[in-house]
């Protein structure tokens, strides 16, 4: 899965550590998500979303859809 | 800079004391264990009650290491959580399907000595140990 996280994060200057603390993760998980090695839960996602005030589509894609 | 604020229950500072909590707790067993272990021959000359009394204190305090270890994996974020999962997988499937061999060796005469369980205890250490390693060397 493709995700946007590490654009947003950086659109808004913060750390990955500022954004990990936010999402109640740690930095290593955000580190993993935007390298694509982890593909966060719905909750995860959701709260992302949340946070950067867009939609779990706008932040996340799936590789696979066409 | 855009300002994010922050949480007030933080999360990081609350993981640490979590692992500090079971840092103690486990810190306490192994003690509690040692006592029970080498207290009858050393302290107490193989008094039966103060022994029974040892591995109780031994037992209850297992539980709290339990406990412990229970909130510390609950306080994990996810992909930690998965790392503990897959460690903890490999570390009881490596132990039943080898713990069960040597024992095999042992009842069958094959083996000299004694199948010991502190055997099994280091092997699946070792291998939750790995496993923990090997799970955080692949989302790094």
């Amino acid at each position: 899965m493709k995700n946007r996280l590490k654009v947003l994060r950086a659109e808004r200057d913060w750390t990955q550590a500022q954004l990990a603390n936010e999402l109640e993760v740690s930095r290593q998980t955000v580190n993993a998500i935007e390298k694509g090695k982890f593909d966060p839960s719905l909750p995860l996602a959701f709260k992302a979303a949340r946070l950067f005030e867009l939609s779990i589509e706008e932040i996340f894609q799936d590789e696979t859809a066409l | 800079m855009n300002k994010i604020k922050t949480n007030s229950n933080d999360w990081a500072a609350n993981t640490a004391r979590n692992t500090v909590r079971l840092g103690y707790w486990t810190g306490a067993w192994v003690l509690t264990m040692a006592l029970a272990n080498f207290g009858p021959r050393f302290i107490w000359e193989f008094n039966e009650s103060l022994t029974i009394v040892a591995i109780l204190i031994n037992l209850a305090v297992g539980a709290g290491m339990i406990w412990a270890n229970k909130r510390h994996l609950q306080g994990l974020d996810e992909m930690h959580q998965k790392i503990q999962l897959e460690a903890m997988a490999l570390s009881l499937g490596v132990g039943l399907i080898v713990g069960l061999a040597y024992s095999n060796l042992d009842v069958t005469n094959i083996i000299a000595a004694d199948a010991e369980i502190s055997h099994l205890v280091i092997l699946m250490g070792l291998t939750y140990l790995f496993g923990v390693i090997n799970g955080l060397r692949k989302y790094r």
